[in-house]
């Protein structure tokens, strides 16, 4: 049955000429769709904007406390004011964008390594091995998360920014292990993996170097997808106060100067652009990882 | 049917077993013991241990483990460090508050979800859809911290609807009509902030199902039939793709469990995710533990209630 609709997709390839492949797909699917393309260059921008913005200006210039320029309007002196400590606030903008989406891409690669790695495993060996993975992940997937990471960042000593990223990473690796798990178990059925093993390649190249190219398409729309949520969720521990340590400012921390009722009301300018920065930051990463999932599913491109 | 529920209940036993030995783990990790707090510089060596002695604070680890548990299982958490009452009863005053917006914000989010789901997946690819497509977009991109401060700036201290912060007017007297009345007022808007949230993957899932059932042969017979579109709509298809529904119903208390931390910081909601945060500051450890485990007890039965429904719902996955 499913070597009958193969054949005559493949016979109706034939017909229609060869289909496009690999980046062209998702750079048909972005020309299609003009949305995720304003979104995909919105993102760019304001990444490399960040990214040069924060190496440009000094950051001992910016975090001086200077208390006459306390809570100073946005004017000529400050493009968005100042802080409670006559702060720049535009300057710690860059700095704790730079922060945040470096500490998101940081988590996300780790999540994704332990995830794929064990999300292979699981779905090339079944069996026992599954099912015991599986079981711990379940395990981990049902514990509220975010009060677990509290508790740790709060006991540990010698908490650093790399200390904070690994107890992230401990957490959210689960969901990209389902879901590799779930393909890698199907993928592990096919002609072409028993061919391999008949051939006596090893297990360790099958997963990675055979069965791995063929989820890429996947891997990358979860990536996306992580990364949103990975910043999302490491803005969110610094905004309450157990994200990243005070010398490491993030979009977080200048939310959290919204805390005060006179600063949430009177004072806009100190945390209305970083959430709103959070905010476009997160509506485009989704957006574009919409339209890489689209690109990768043949049943729902547009382009 | 009741075999897959057994099978269900009897997985979660060792979860709970697990998710206490963690807790304990951290418990035994954090500083102090029982007695900080209630003892000076002055006091003599000798008394603080005989008093570690009598606690039973010298025992093994696992001897200290069960009895730790055996306590927990009957409410006793100790005491607080900062306020020198049983932790329980300092729980016991929040609990009602998270319980009472928990519930506020679940029937919010049905009523908000079902609704548009159903409007946009009838009424698919049009401007009605469109919105709510994008609506449901910005939801499910949009953090919990974010939106919760910007609903508070906007609708609380700029248009002044609603109050910004506690959970009544403390000025009332208990009991009275308008002390309900006020408490309600306060709820509304962390409720509907809670609400937003939580209605992405319900809208997505309904729209989704009733695009799929309009093509469906029952939903043909019931026109042919002469069925009124109307009911068609609101009888034969919302029937079969509420199913799915009710299954996140049990995840639905994950989420609200995880948000209200956030949200009852920033709407100064007197629950229990503020007194978790209120007690890491102040280093309350044994509040936080106590909190920590309910809390994680809480997320198990939530999903454990969402399997229960699904076998209920869904005689597919049953197993026999």
């Amino acid at each position: 049955m499913a070597a009958n609709t193969n054949m005559e997709a493949q016979t109706q390839d034939m017909n229609t000429g060869v289909p496009p492949m690999g980046f062209k797909v998702i750079a048909r699917e972005f020309v299609k769709d003009k949305g995720a393309l304003i979104a995909l260059i919105l993102l760019v921008l304001l990444i490399v904007g960040v990214m040069i913005g924060s190496y440009v200006v000094d950051q001992n210039e910016i975090m001086w406390v200077s208390l006459l320029d306390q809570y100073a309007p946005p004017g000529d002196k400050f493009l968005l004011g100042a802080d409670s400590g006559g702060r720049d606030i535009f300057g710690q903008l860059l700095i704790g964008g730079r922060n945040s989406i470096l500490i998101g891409i940081a988590v996300t690669f780790i999540t994704s390594i332990i995830g794929i790695t064990i999300g292979l495993i699981a779905g090339y060996y079944g069996g026992l091995i599954d099912n015991i993975l599986m079981r711990i992940i379940d395990f981990i997937m049902v514990l509220p998360t975010t009060m677990l990471i509290i508790v740790f960042i709060t006991i540990i000593p010698n908490y650093n920014v790399w200390t904070f990223v690994f107890i992230m990473s401990a957490f959210y690796w689960t969901g990209q292990a389902r879901l590799v798990r779930s393909k890698a178990l199907s993928e592990g059925r096919r002609d072409y993996v028993s061919a391999s093993k008949t051939m006596g390649t090893s297990s360790l190249k099958i997963m990675f170097r055979e069965i791995m190219p063929n989820l890429s398409s996947i891997i990358i729309v979860d990536l996306t997808l992580n990364f949103a949520a990975n910043i999302g969720i490491e803005t969110g521990l610094s905004y309450l106060g157990f994200g990243l340590p005070s010398s490491t400012p993030s979009l977080g921390t200048l939310v959290s100067y919204a805390t005060s009722p006179d600063v949430l009301e009177n004072k806009t300018w100190v945390w209305l652009p970083a959430s709103l920065l959070i905010l476009v930051l997160m509506l485009c990463i989704n957006y574009v990882g919409q339209a890489l999932k689209r690109a990768a599913d043949s049943k729902q491109r547009l382009g | 049917m009741w075999k897959t529920i057994l099978r269900r209940v009897v997985v979660m036993i060792p979860q709970v077993f697990i998710l206490s030995i963690i807790v304990f783990a951290l418990a035994q990790a954090m500083p102090g013991d029982p007695f900080t707090g209630l003892i000076t510089p002055q006091t003599d060596p000798a008394v603080i241990e005989n008093l570690r002695e009598q606690a039973g604070l010298n025992d093994p680890i696992p001897v200290q483990y069960v009895r730790w548990l055996g306590n927990a299982v009957q409410g006793d958490f100790g005491q607080s460090y900062t306020y020198k009452i049983p932790v329980a009863s300092i729980i016991g005053q929040r609990a009602g508050n998270t319980i009472l917006l928990s519930l506020l914000s679940f029937i919010l989010t049905y009523l908000i979800a079902i609704p548009l789901g159903m409007l946009a997946g009838r009424y698919n690819n049009s401007w009605l859809d469109k919105i709510v497509v994008i609506y449901n977009y910005v939801s499910y991109a949009i953090p919990t911290f974010v939106l919760a401060l910007l609903m508070l700036w906007l609708f609380g201290y700029t248009l002044n609807w609603f109050p910004t912060s506690g959970s009544v007017d403390v000025t009332l007297a208990k009991g009275s009509m308008d002390y309900y009345l006020n408490k309600g007022f306060h709820l509304i808007l962390p409720a509907i902030t809670y609400a937003l949230l939580g209605t992405t993957t319900i809208i997505q899932y309904l729209r989704s199902e009733v695009v799929d059932a309009k093509t469906q042969d029952y939903v043909k017979t019931a026109r042919s039939k002469g069925v009124p579109e109307k009911v068609v709509y609101s009888r034969h298809i919302f029937r079969n793709s509420a199913l799915p529904i009710a299954s996140t119903m049990g995840y639905q208390i994950t989420g609200l469990i995880g948000g209200s931390i956030f949200i009852e910081k920033i709407f100064a909601f007197p629950g229990m995710g503020q007194l978790f945060i209120s007690s890491l500051t102040s280093r309350d450890y044994s509040v936080i533990v106590a909190l920590t485990l309910l809390f994680g007890v809480a997320t198990l039965v939530g999903t454990l209630l969402s399997d229960i429904i699904m076998t209920i719902v869904d005689p597919r996955i049953r197993i026999d």
